[in-house]
């Protein structure tokens, strides 16, 4: 549990580094981009949050850093003051989930009445919804020290397949990727306003960070893209239609996002290559296999470093299955 | 000396007279003489021929200012790609379109009130794109906004110029053999107008694949359009039964194609290969004097 700890102290300060090699003091203003129909892309906020709102209330897929969860929260009450019920969170790294019990403590949970009258805190609060892996991964056994506060933690969890819920006249789908950028990954899919966001496993700013020591792999990866692009479905000569909030970036469409599978899978395919004829992790780093891509997709800090990237696709396709 | 004078007087009172006729036209939108580009146009092919309707051929990269980067992706690249469903629709983004086989319809948009120009509109046949250059002063549209084939594009009269600057375009490619164009792409044009011809001007930038400008040139022909349908339908199958995911693509080192247009042209691989050298004329110097 103490490494569950690190870990989170370690993302968390990573990114805040990142943060402030770009401003001495991060600001998180947030920028709100509409994508279509009734979601929104909030971007500033750490990774990017999705918010859906109507008639009855506001969804929210993941709440950011927790230092920008206070103009989060104002982002959002621009948006919408109706009551925010569902957090959804993407999968477990800081970066998603800091904001989640600021959030929370801002949203309201609608019981039955009888429910709400014998238990008195029934409503307080919005619920949050993951896999159940993305709670693992926050909370820790009684005695133990979890990575994540209580109030931080999903409260409504699935193991398998996915979570369906039907919110301001809107089916909403969570789909778990199995160990894809973790081993807790979710798309959210807004069925009516036809947008899916896809928290890590896709980002248009780097390549992808896979999370080998929380259950990710190249293989998970790239069959989540290939399931996010089975999904999307273009408007018009692969344009449009369907559209793509990534956990950071710009909002894409399908194409981008088969630009990005193509890039991936080439990668994995030239390390599988390499590691077929004996070459080491070290000769493989020195190959210049991602040339090509780097001074597109390779971050010059943080997780999405080329050789970050390549280390883990070569861990994840020598790892003992 | 009064002869000296008098020169002297005339000199500046004609830089003072170009700079007061520059003043009026420099971002002004005085209708006249090619301020209009309203009408159906079709693009004369005798330029690049080769390149735009048989198609270049693989491994033919000269003339283009490339990197390493855009090279290996180029050599990596498996025109089998273009099987994969959502390839097959790949519509040519901007910087390149106007290189195509295209019918073209340009309108103007304008305020009902003021009868200022909002917008120029254009239809391009190919791929049925349709694009935007607005006029009305508007900021592009922030970084985390959605990229499209055509891109963003924002556009003033210089002159009798129009000149456009397009952000937020799609990857696509420069040439379309595999060779690459990111999405931090950006594109100027200028489009020049003479009687019933206009020119082109693209200058693509790409700070990811080109280690200096792209510059292009195409014409266009003004037509009268004669009940041709300008349609493009383009509706993606499973052409070939591949494993889910499959993308076609050559490793390293095992591109079969590698040498077949060098060698049919004569010239040197490296020659072949491109980068900014083999633009200029001098390279033709250099290459002679290798042999």
């Amino acid at each position: 549990m103490i490494r569950k700890t690190l870990f989170a102290v370690s993302v968390a300060g990573t990114i805040l580094a990142v943060l402030r090699a770009q401003s001495a003091a991060p600001t998180f203003d947030i920028t709100t981009l509409h994508v279509q129909g009734n979601v929104y892309m909030l971007q500033g906020a750490g990774g990017n949050v999705a918010v859906q709102t109507g008639d009855m209330g506001v969804v929210v897929v993941d709440t950011g850093l927790e230092a920008a969860s206070g103009k989060l929260i104002a982002a959002i009450k621009k948006l919408s003051e109706k009551p925010l019920q569902y957090i959804i969170n993407t999968h477990a790294h800081p970066d998603h989930v800091g904001g989640n019990d600021a959030v929370r403590r801002v949203g309201t949970t609608i019981t039955g009445a009888n429910v709400a009258g014998n238990l008195t805190d029934a409503t307080q609060g919005a619920q949050i919804i993951a896999h159940e892996n993305v709670l693992n991964r926050m909370s820790a056994p009684t005695g133990k020290q979890a990575a994540f506060a209580f109030g931080f933690w999903p409260t409504e969890t699935y193991v398998s397949g996915q979570k369906e819920i039907h919110f301001n006249d809107e089916p909403i789908e969570v789909r778990w990727q199995p160990n894809a950028h973790t081993d807790g990954d979710s798309l959210v899919i807004f069925r009516r306003s036809d947008v899916v966001a896809t928290g890590d496993i896709f980002t248009t700013l780097s390549f992808p960070y896979i999370d080998i020591d929380r259950g990710g792999s190249i293989q998970g990866e790239i069959n989540a893209l290939n399931n996010i692009i089975d999904i999307a479905i273009p408007k018009h000569e692969e344009e449009g239609g369907t559209y793509i909030i990534p956990g950071h970036g710009r909002i894409c469409d399908e194409f981008d996002v088969v630009e990005y599978r193509d890039m991936v899978t080439i990668i994995r395919d030239r390390i599988q290559n390499a590691i077929k004829k004996g070459q080491t992790l070290d000769q493989i780093k020195n190959g210049k296999l991602t040339l090509d891509y780097d001074a597109r997709w390779g971050a010059k800090t943080g997780f999405g470093t080329t050789a970050n990237f390549v280390e883990s696709v070569y861990k994840s396709l020598t790892a003992k299955k | 000396m009064s002869n000296m004078r008098n020169l002297i007087v005339l000199l500046l009172l004609g830089v003072g007279l170009v700079r007061i006729a520059s003043a009026q036209t420099a971002g002004a939108v005085t209708p006249g003489p090619g301020l209009d580009l309203s009408g159906s146009w079709a693009p004369v092919l005798h330029e690049d021929f080769p390149e735009r309707i048989p198609g270049p051929e693989l491994v033919y990269y000269s003339g283009l200012p490339i990197n390493d980067a855009a090279r290996l992706f180029a050599l990596s690249w498996d025109s089998s790609r273009l099987t994969v469903p959502e390839h097959q629709c790949q519509v040519h983004v901007s910087p390149y379109m106007y290189r195509g086989p295209m019918q073209l319809r340009i309108w103007e948009e304008r305020d009902p009130q003021s009868q200022r120009v909002i917008a120029i509109r254009q239809y391009i046949q190919n791929y049925e794109q349709n694009r935007t250059i607005w006029m009305d002063g508007r900021e592009h549209p922030p970084e985390g906004a959605a990229h499209t084939w055509m891109g963003f594009s924002t556009g003033k009269w210089e002159g009798g110029i129009l000149s456009i600057y397009t952000t937020h375009i799609k990857d696509g490619w420069v040439r379309r053999n595999g060779l690459p164009e990111s999405d931090q792409a950006t594109l100027m044009e200028h489009f020049i107008r003479h009687g019933n011809i206009f020119t082109h001007v693209s200058i693509v930038t790409d700070p990811v694949y080109l280690t200096e400008p792209l510059i292009k040139t195409e014409d266009f022909l003004q037509v009268i359009p004669q009940g041709q349908n300008w349609v493009y339908p383009c509706e993606s199958v499973v052409e070939i039964q591949r494993p889910r995911g499959a993308v076609p693509h050559y490793l390293p080192g095992e591109n079969p194609f590698l040498h077949d247009y060098a060698d049919h042209m004569k010239i040197p691989l490296e020659a072949a290969l491109g980068g900014a050298e083999t633009m200029y004329p001098e390279y033709q110097m250099k290459l002679a004097g290798k042999k």
